[in-house]
Order: C-alpha cells, then sequence, then structure tokens
C-alpha cells in the first residue's frame, strides 16, 4: 500500500497534466491553477523540514565537537536574528527593548541548543532557556516601540533587515561569484592545452572569441575576429547546442513517462 | 399737398419695412456650400463566431472590407466596433468598484491604525517629536497652515476615532455588497437575452482600414472590471468610419453570439501525435526488453567509471561526496540524480565505504534520505545506514557551494559525483574538489556548466546520458527498453529533420507547417 | 626543472595574483574603451525605443546578489530608458534573494529620475516615478516555473498583493492589466535557470515577445531560442549591459567594468599561450629524448 498509493497519484496527476495542455477549457484551468497553489503550499512545508534538518546537523556537529563545530552557532544564531528582522519593524525612531528581545531569543536558541548537545546535566540549559524565554515574550508584549508585523512588507523596508541585507548578504554573495572569475583563469589555464586536433580546434576558438570585442585588436584584425566568432557561436555552437537540447528535451519526455507509468520509482527511495 | 405726398410716402415705406420683417429671411451662408458628403459602404458579411482553442470569455469578429477602404473619396481610414451592454452591467461595475474601495478602506485601517495611536502616544508624550512622527497628519489645504503639536494630537484623536467607528461599519458593509454583486451578476445572461431594451451600444475598439478582424476578450475572474461572461447572448455592430468621424457607414450588425470555452485545442494537434508516438515506441521496447531481447546501448566511461571510483575511495579509507545538485525534486535532472544515488549508495553500503549526501533543498533532502535507506536495506546492511550522512545544508546557492566546498577540504572524499542540476557553481565545486585531489564524475543537462565540468572533472556525462545513467548502472531490462524507446525517437526526428530541410530548398512548406504548433 | 616545465606547472596562485593586480589597476585607471554593438542587444532596445506611452514592459528580475555585478547594469539602463519614455514597468523577482535587491535598485533609478537628463540629444524633464502608476513590483514567490505558468492566466493568480503588501487590484497601472495579453514585452533579466521556464512555459505557452539578459556563462546556450525566433534579443552578461548602455547613451557600471573585463580575458590568454608553450617544449623534449634513447 505504502508503494501502490504514491504510484497512483503519480499516475493519475502526470496523465491528467498531460492532457490539461490540450484542454484550454476553463474547468480544466481551474484545476491546474488549484494543483499550482497545492505545489506552492507543499514547497513551504517542505522548508520547515529543511529548518529542522539544518538545526539537528548543527546540533549534531556542536554536540561531537566536529571540525570548526563554532561556526555552527554562528549559522544557527544568523537564521534565527534574520526572522526575527524580518517579521519586526520599529513603530517610530526609538529602539525601545528590541535589541535586549532580540538578545533574549538568541540566548533561548543557544540554551535550547546546549541542552540538546550537552552529554551530562542539561537541567540548568532548560531553566535558562525558560527564563530568557520569558524576558523575550515580557518585552514583546509590553514594548510599544516596535511591533510584529505578520503580513504586511514594512519589517522588509525595516533598519535591521537592510542593512543585514545590503551589507551583510549581497557583500558575501558578491564574494562569492567573484571567486569563478579567479577560477575559470586557473582552469583555462590548465585545460587550454593543444594536445590533439580537437584540444587545438578547441584552443583557437576560445582565443578567437575571448579577442571578439577587443576593440585594440580590430586594426590589426579588422572584422575577421567579430565574424569569425559570429559564425563559431551562431554555427558550430548552435549546432551542437540544438543537438544537445533535443537529447535533453527527449530525455526528459522519456524519464516523464517513465515516472508515470511507474517504471521510474527512485523518488519513492526505491531504485 | 406736398406735406401730405410726403407724409403718405414716408407711411407706404414704414409699411413696407414692416411687412418685410416679417418674412423669413433665408438660410444660409453668404457663400454657396458644398453638399454633404455621402457615407461609405458598410461592411459586409459581418461574422461573430466563438474564439477558437481558448478558455472562452472571447468573440471574434471578421467582415468583408467596405467597398471604399482606403480608397476613393469616402475613404475609409478605420472600423470602429461596438457591442451592445445592458444596463445592468453599469450596476455590476458601480459595486464591484464599491466592494473594492470598502476593502482597500478596511485593510489601509487596519495596517494605519496602531501607527496612529503609537504616534499620538509619542506626541503627547515628547511635543518635541512633531517633526519625526512616522505618520502623516491630516492637515487643512492652506499654503500659510502650520502645523503645531497641540493640533496634530486633535488631529490624531479625530483620525483614530474616524478609523475606530467608520472601520467597522464599512467592514459591515461588504458582506451585503457583494451579495447584490452576485445577484446583478447572475441576472447578466437574462438581461443580455432581452435584447435591445434596457441597454446601448458602446465603442469596444477600433482597427485600421485594411483589418478585417477583431477579437473581443475579457477576463473570467468575475472581480475583474474587463469580466467577460460566457454562455450569454452577445451583440456587436461595426461601422465603417472615414476621416471626418461624423461620417461614417451604416452598422452593420452580428448576433447573438455566445462565447464558451473548447475541450481541445486543435492547434497542438502535432504535440499530441508526438506524445503518443513516444508512448507507443516506449510501451513497445519495453516489451521487447521484458521478453529478453538484447538491447544494444553503447558504453559511456563516466558510468562505466563509477564502480572503480568507489572501489578506490575503499581502499583509501575516504568517503564518498554525492552531490544532487541545485535543482528541485520535481526536476527531471533530479530524479535521474536520485537514481544514480541509489545504486551508488547500495554499492557504497556493499563495501561499507562512508557517504556524504549534502542537499541544496529540503524535499530533496526527504527523498535522498528514503533512497540511499532503501539502499543499505536492499543491501542488508540497515544498521549501518546514518541519517546525518544525508542533509540539508541551506536554500542559497554560494552559501551552498561555500559549505560544500568546506567539506570537501575538511574530508578529502575520495570520489566526488556531481549528479544533477549545476549552475554558476559548477567550476567552484569542480575546482576545489580538484585541489583536493579528489576523482570526479559529473553528469548534468545544463548545456552552460558541461564545458566547465569537461575541464575541471575526469568523467562528464553530457545532457541526456545523465538521464540514461539509471539504466547503464542497473541494466534493466525495462529501463533499457525505454532508452532505445529515445533513441529511435531521435531517428525519427533527424529523419524528419533532413526532409523537412530538403522540402524547404526546393520550395514545399507543406511539409513543414504539418508540425506547426498554433497556441 | 627547466622554464619550459615550469611554464606547465605554473602555480594557480600565481595565476590569481597576477589577475588581481591588474583588475585593480584597470579598475583604478580612468578611460573608456569603446563599445561595439551587436545586433541581438540593438533589437531589444530598438523594441523598446519604438513604444508608445503608456505601453507595460514586463522584467522579471530573477537574479541573486550574486549575479548583481552583471546583471544590474541592464536593469538600470532598461528601467531608466522606460521611465524616461513613459512606459510603464511591471516586475518581480522569482529568486530568493532577489526582492530586497530590485527594491533597492527601483528606488537607486526611481532617485535618478529626478534629475533631467539628455539621452541621444532627446532631452527628458525630471520626473517623479510613483509606485503603482509608473511601476508595480510584485515581488517574490518560490517555484518559478509554476508562477510563470500562473501568470499566463492572471498576475493576481499568484500575486494578489504586491511586494509592498497592497492589493494589486486596487493599484491603477494594474488595471486592464491581466496577463502576457496585455504586455508590450517582458525582459527576462536571470542568473538562475529561471530563463529557461521563461522560454519554455512563457514564451513556448503563451507566444508574447521576450527577450532576455543573462550572465556571460549562459549567454551561449541561448542563442539556438534566438535563432529559432523564440526570443528576439540577448543581452549577454556584462559586456551586453555595456552595449545596452552605449546605445541608451546612459554609461553606468557596465562600461567602466569592461576595461576590467578586457584585461582580465588579456591575463587569461597570457596565461594559456604561456602553458602552450611550455606544453610544446615539453613534448619536443620527450620526442627528442625517446630518439635517443633509440
Amino acid at each position: 500500500m505504502k508503494q501502490q498509493i504514491p504510484r497512483i497519484l503519480v499516475f493519475i496527476f502526470g496523465i491528467f497534466l498531460i492532457f490539461q495542455f490540450f484542454v484550454p477549457h476553463e474547468s480544466s484551468e481551474w484545476v491546474f491553477e488549484y494543483l499550482l497553489d497545492w505545489n506552492i503550499i507543499i514547497g513551504v512545508f517542505a522548508l520547515a523540514v529543511g529548518i529542522w534538518s539544518l538545526f539537528k546537523v548543527h546540533v549534531e556537529k556542536i554536540r561531537t565537537h566536529k571540525v570548526g563545530w563554532q561556526y555552527s552557532y554562528i549559522t544557527l544564531g544568523a537564521l534565527l536574528s534574520m526572522l526575527i528582522f524580518g517579521f519586526t519593524s520599529r513603530n517610530g525612531d526609538e529602539w525601545g527593548w528590541f535589541f535586549v528581545f532580540w538578545l533574549s531569543a538568541v540566548m533561548v536558541l543557544l540554551m535550547i541548543i546546549q541542552a540538546m548537545a550537552a552529554k551530562g546535566n542539561t537541567l540548568m540549559s532548560v531553566i535558562l532557556a525558560g527564563a530568557f524565554a520569558v524576558i523575550a515574550v515580557i518585552i514583546g508584549a509590553a514594548d510599544n516601540a516596535w511591533a510584529f508585523h505578520f503580513q504586511t512588507a514594512e519589517p522588509l523596508q525595516a533598519t535591521m533587515f537592510r542593512r543585514s541585507f545590503d551589507f551583510v548578504l549581497i557583500s558575501i554573495h558578491a564574494t562569492m561569484f567573484s571567486l569563478l572569475a579567479f577560477f575559470i583563469a586557473s582552469a583555462a589555464y590548465r585545460a587550454f592545452r593543444a594536445r590533439n586536433v580537437m584540444a587545438t580546434l578547441l584552443l583557437l576558438s576560445a582565443l578567437i572569441v575571448m579577442s571578439r570585442f577587443n576593440p585594440y585588436l580590430e586594426p590589426i584584425f579588422g572584422e575577421y575576429l567579430a565574424r569569425t566568432s559570429n559564425w563559431l557561436m551562431n554555427v558550430p555552437n548552435l549546432a551542437a547546442q540544438r543537438a544537445i537540447v533535443m537529447g535533453v528535451g527527449l530525455g526528459i519526455v522519456a524519464t516523464a513517462l517513465k515516472v508515470i507509468l511507474g517504471i521510474e520509482r527512485g523518488y519513492m527511495g526505491k531504485g | 399737398m406736398r406735406d401730405v405726398l410726403k407724409l403718405v410716402t414716408v407711411l407706404v415705406l414704414c409699411a413696407w419695412a414692416t411687412g418685410a420683417a416679417q418674412v423669413e429671411p433665408p438660410v444660409g451662408d453668404s457663400l454657396p456650400t458644398a453638399p454633404a458628403p455621402p457615407p461609405p459602404a458598410p461592411v459586409t458579411n459581418l461574422q461573430a463566431q466563438d474564439t477558437e482553442n481558448d478558455h472562452g470569455h472571447s468573440i471574434t469578429l471578421t467582415w468583408d472590407l467596405s467597398a471604399d477602404d482606403g480608397a476613393g473619396q469616402r475613404s475609409v481610414v478605420m472600423y470602429e466596433v461596438f457591442r451592445w451592454f445592458p444596463h445592468q452591467m453599469d450596476v455590476v461595475d458601480s459595486l464591484r468598484d464599491a466592494i473594492s474601495t470598502a476593502q482597500e478602506n478596511v485593510r489601509a485601517f487596519r495596517s494605519d491604525l496602531p501607527r496612529a495611536e503609537h504616534a499620538l502616544r509619542e506626541l503627547k508624550d515628547d511635543p518635541g517629536k512633531l517633526d519625526r512622527l512616522r505618520f502623516s497628519v491630516a492637515r487643512p489645504d492652506d499654503a500659510a497652515f502650520v502645523l503645531t503639536a497641540e493640533y496634530a494630537v486633535r488631529a490624531l484623536e479625530d483620525t483614530i476615532a474616524a478609523m475606530t467607528e467608520q472601520g467597522p461599519i464599512i467592514a459591515s458593509r461588504i458582506g451585503p455588497m457583494k451579495d447584490q454583486f452576485y445577484r446583478a451578476l447572475d441576472q447578466l445572461r437574462e438581461v443580455h437575452a432581452r435584447f435591445p431594451e434596457n441597454g446601448g451600444w458602446r465603442l469596444l475598439g477600433q482597427v485600421g482600414f485594411g483589418i478585417n478582424r477583431y477579437e473581443n476578450s475579457g477576463s473570467k475572474e468575475k472581480t475583474a472590471p474587463d469580466f467577460y461572461p460566457d454562455y450569454t447572448d452577445l451583440y456587436y455592430r461595426v461601422e465603417a468610419v472615414t476621416a471626418d468621424p461624423s461620417v461614417r457607414s451604416e452598422a452593420a450588425q452580428a448576433g447573438p453570439v455566445q462565447s464558451k470555452g473548447q475541450w481541445f485545442h486543435t492547434g497542438k494537434k502535432p504535440v499530441l501525435l508526438f506524445v503518443l508516438i513516444f508512448f507507443v515506441l516506449t510501451v513497445v521496447f519495453v516489451r521487447l526488453a521484458k521478453k529478453g531481447t538484447d538491447l544494444y546501448v553503447r558504453p559511456l566511461s563516466g558510468i562505466e567509471a563509477v564502480d572503480d571510483a568507489i572501489g578506490r575511495a575503499t581502499e583509501m579509507g575516504r568517503p564518498i561526496l554525492y552531490i544532487l545538485g541545485l535543482g528541485t525534486a520535481d526536476q527531471v535532472a533530479t530524479i535521474a540524480s536520485f537514481n544514480v544515488l541509489s545504486r551508488v549508495a547500495k554499492r557504497v553500503a556493499e563495501y561499507q565505504t562512508p557517504i556524504i549526501v549534502p542537499c541544496y533543498e529540503p524535499i530533496v533532502m526527504a527523498v535522498a534520505q528514503e533512497v540511499v535507506k532503501s539502499a543499505y536495506l536492499d543491501a542488508g546492511r540497515p544498521d549501518d545506514y546514518k541519517e546525518e550522512s544525508v542533509f540539508y545544508v541551506t536554500y542559497y546557492q554560494f552559501a551552498y557551494v561555500a559549505a560544500v566546498n568546506g567539506i570537501m577540504l575538511r574530508e578529502k572524499p575520495a570520489t566526488n559525483i556531481y549528479m544533477g542540476k549545476f549552475f554558476a557553481e559548477s567550476l567552484l565545486l569542480a575546482e576545489t574538489g580538484s585541489l583536493a585531489g579528489s576523482i570526479q564524475i559529473a553528469g548534468t543537462d545544463e548545456i552552460a556548466q558541461i564545458p566547465f565540468f569537461i575541464v575541471a572533472c575526469d568523467y562528464t556525462l553530457i545532457g541526456e546520458e545523465l538521464y540514461a545513467a539509471s539504466a547503464y548502472l542497473g541494466r534493466e531490462p525495462i529501463l533499457l527498453g525505454s532508452l532505445k524507446a529515445q533513441d529511435w525517437a531521435k531517428a525519427g526526428i533527424i529523419m524528419i529533420a533532413l526532409v523537412g530541410m530538403i522540402s524547404m530548398i526546393f520550395n514545399w512548406p507543406a511539409f513543414a507547417e504539418l508540425f506547426q504548433v498554433v497556441d | 626543472m627547466n622554464i619550459f616545465d615550469r611554464l606547465m606547472q605554473i602555480d594557480r596562485r600565481w595565476v590569481f595574483l597576477f589577475l588581481v593586480i591588474l583588475c585593480v589597476i584597470a579598475y583604478v585607471a580612468d578611460f573608456q574603451i569603446p563599445i561595439l554593438i551587436e545586433p541581438e542587444v540593438e533589437s531589444i532596445f530598438t523594441f523598446i525605443d519604438t513604444l508608445p506611452k503608456g505601453s507595460v514592459v514586463f522584467i522579471p528580475m530573477d537574479y541573486d546578489p550574486g549575479s548583481m555585478a552583471e546583471l544590474h547594469p541592464m536593469t538600470y539602463a532598461i528601467v531608466e530608458q522606460c521611465w524616461r519614455k513613459e512606459i510603464k514597468v511591471l516586475i518581480t523577482a522569482l529568486s530568493q534573494n532577489g526582492p530586497g535587491m530590485a527594491d533597492q535598485a527601483l528606488r537607486d533609478i526611481a532617485d535618478s529620475m529626478l534629475v533631467p537628463k539628455t539621452y541621444n540629444g532627446v532631452s527628458y524633464p525630471a520626473r517623479e516615478v510613483v509606485n503603482g502608476v509608473d511601476y508595480v513590483f510584485l515581488g517574490y514567490k518560490p517555484y518559478p516555473a509554476l508562477v510563470i505558468l500562473a501568470m499566463g492566466q492572471d498576475f493576481r493568480l499568484p500575486f494578489p498583493l504586491d511586494y509592498y503588501g497592497t492589493p494589486v487590484d486596487s493599484l491603477p497601472m494594474m488595471r486592464g492589466l491581466h496577463n502576457y495579453n496585455d504586455l508590450a514585452c517582458a525582459i527576462n533579466i536571470s542568473g538562475t535557470n529561471a530563463t529557461d521556464y521563461w522560454i519554455s512555459y512563457g514564451q513556448g505557452r503563451f507566444g508574447f515577445p521576450l527577450a532576455i539578459g543573462v550572465t556571460g556563462v549562459s549567454t551561449a546556450q541561448y542563442y539556438p531560442y534566438l535563432g529559432s525566433g523564440q526570443i528576439f534579443g540577448i543581452m549577454g552578461g556584462m559586456l551586453g549591459g555595456a552595449e545596452y548602455e552605449e546605445l541608451a547613451d546612459n554609461p553606468g557600471n557596465a562600461k567602466d567594468a569592461m576595461r576590467v573585463q578586457l584585461f582580465a580575458h588579456l591575463v587569461i590568454i597570457a596565461f594559456v599561450i604561456m602553458g602552450n608553450i611550455g606544453f610544446f617544449a615539453t613534448v619536443r623534449k620527450r620526442k627528442r629524448q625517446q630518439r635517443e634513447g633509440r
């Protein structure tokens, strides 16, 4: 039964969605839109599962003192902090007791981690977690300088959220992406060697395309570089890409049919 | 005597002038005027039909052009299209606007009330905060007006009182207005059927000369301003108009016509045919495979290297790192990766080699845990399975890469297997793996990342080879059968493409048109 | 180890160091390099330039801060061009970290509209850009494929409220704007695989004019769609952004960054050539040794 129900559901929904593509009627549209909404809802619940998994893994890392276990505190603390910043916003210009609330919430988290990760007596951690939780709740209820907003976009303009996003997240993401430039340089240096005919063609194509938009080479080579580069992009590159895209497209149709017909059951945990 | 004659003359002149004044002067300008231009010829053969291959809520009008279309003294420059609307539609529109306004007001009150209350509290505590209030105070429209703290306090108190009092009243009116709105909508079919009573013609749009088609469509949502009712008798008129808008032809009328949705999109017939053919091919080859027919598939070095790579990891006593990519669980590349993971996990369980599977997406993690657990069960080693070997990292691309790179440099896996959807991080992963000294096998259908994997990895599966990987590893007849179906379908497409190319060279577009898909 | 062996095995850290130094120098030095315009970028510019006032252009900004350097210049150039020409803009951000960044970009561009400018000889007065009238920012929803399909029915399905929490129906710009049929075009600026969804689920299913702006790495894979007519233009990476800025006569970060990119390419080419010189010399030496060994 555990195996049958998912296969039946996949078959029914798979066949329906295939035929829905060919049926423009409003009723089929209505079911399709309904399924789209459900898909998004399921995805959101899955996020909760993911957060729990993240929490468990890091707590385990702290408990067993694996390499870099200290950073797990930072990871979980940052997770909670952004959650708080994303749901709160000041009502005026004053911060009030907001930072005390934030620290209390972070301390609750740390005490819970301690309680879960500790090998001995956890009573003190639990008591402290409770105490900090009480402090946080009292501040949250009594302090009028800031408020929780769950259904409006006000917190997205709030100072703490914007600063964390603009000055921390954006910078870190841009830094990681910029590493790519260096790795491309070192990979190009290692890989573009004229070992055989095909490798030589690859090397020459790469050099031509890289030099394509170099305005300082134009007086030397004229339009040759631009035209050759355009030909390389629009003829062999296009041909190869179209072939791969067609193959991938067929593979997608085949795999989807296999999943719908129950031939492919990897997604259920059975290969 | 002379005086009498003068008097008589004056009297006669006065009588004549008085009499002449009674005559109506002729109407008209002093200059001669041109005769009024005759109206242009009307359109003919006006047809109103339900638009094809749609979900309804649309009518297409076609007509034969006016004889004076774009030519001659009575040159038609455009066509105006009208539709008959019952007055009931005005009632519906006004109710819709009223409901929308009321809902907006209620929402505004709910979000503004706490801010207004906070501003009032702040101002009462410290009147100096007048310039820094986070709520704008209502003030009179007078440039000379100067806002004081006292005025602001009174204005805020009035605003809060109004919101507190009016909010619930407005909210309570929304329900009855909605009932009225839906009742009015329900009557639309009936009032349309009473054409031409209680309604009038409204201009829908214009098209230029030379154009003999107009599509009138609208929304299926009843709350939308351009809601378009299905299964309702509609009437249309088209008039040919000259450069002088007052000079226009007689109206041609069409109707009643009803719009409705279709149950089959005829423009997508080629797609349906292809799907059915492919389905049949798959079933045929799977049956052949089940009967034991030997189906040849060409060897892939990347797949054959998986076993060696796992053996290498076991000998070195180092773990295997398996990356499922950055796709979601519904993507075919990820599904294919689950299948490969299942085979790899089974071998790993048999050899008792540790496996690390960091996941990018929570659903993928849940499925991967099941896959690996089942693989250990199939290998007869359920107790060796560790749940923390398959874990969620983060849903952010570069944070995930940073975490995985850290795992590579710390754990130093002997083998890295990348199967699934990869994006900009592919080279970051592959180069770091190369730095850590791991053997690397990659497979992705992301065309832009294939070159990076080819350059940095030892073995690469390109595009559809990833989907075929599970068939190769398991050698199950059913999976091999579907692979052959794919190959035959590809061969068919190549033949059709060749024939199509030849037909276009010889100027026979009919063949290409057979495969045209119309949306 | 002779010089040729060393050339074959340069430690990658020297490559990184050289690259960094040259990039910094190129960035700090103040000079412009001429930008050559490609037809696939010009087609996007011309399309927007010929749109009548009041048209609505849809710009899904599906990228994260990581791709910001490459893709932001395109966004800035296109949105400013639209607003200067009084074309309305509808924006979504279907990547997780994109909405905050998109919001910031819109505010920046709106601020720059408060200054009168002259582009390509045409003077544009200063004007205030109003949310809900000149633009609507719908925000983020997960699962881009599903959102793209849903928007084909009605924008309000996945986005009943805009990013700022305002009901979409109450925004003046959204009156009469239901789905892709009501748009002049869509220009997807993406650093993720959302572009694939836009092409197959968006343009493929609903048939609206679509152009794309993608990172340099992904550009090559979308040329087939340009050839087949499924998209009418591509802006590829920083260069695409620089070309658009050149066309719009609105120099920005992309044009500045082109000199850095140019010198980075030259460094990579130099190292590739050095590596190959070392490779050929090593191969010749090995062959000579084999001949002598015989």
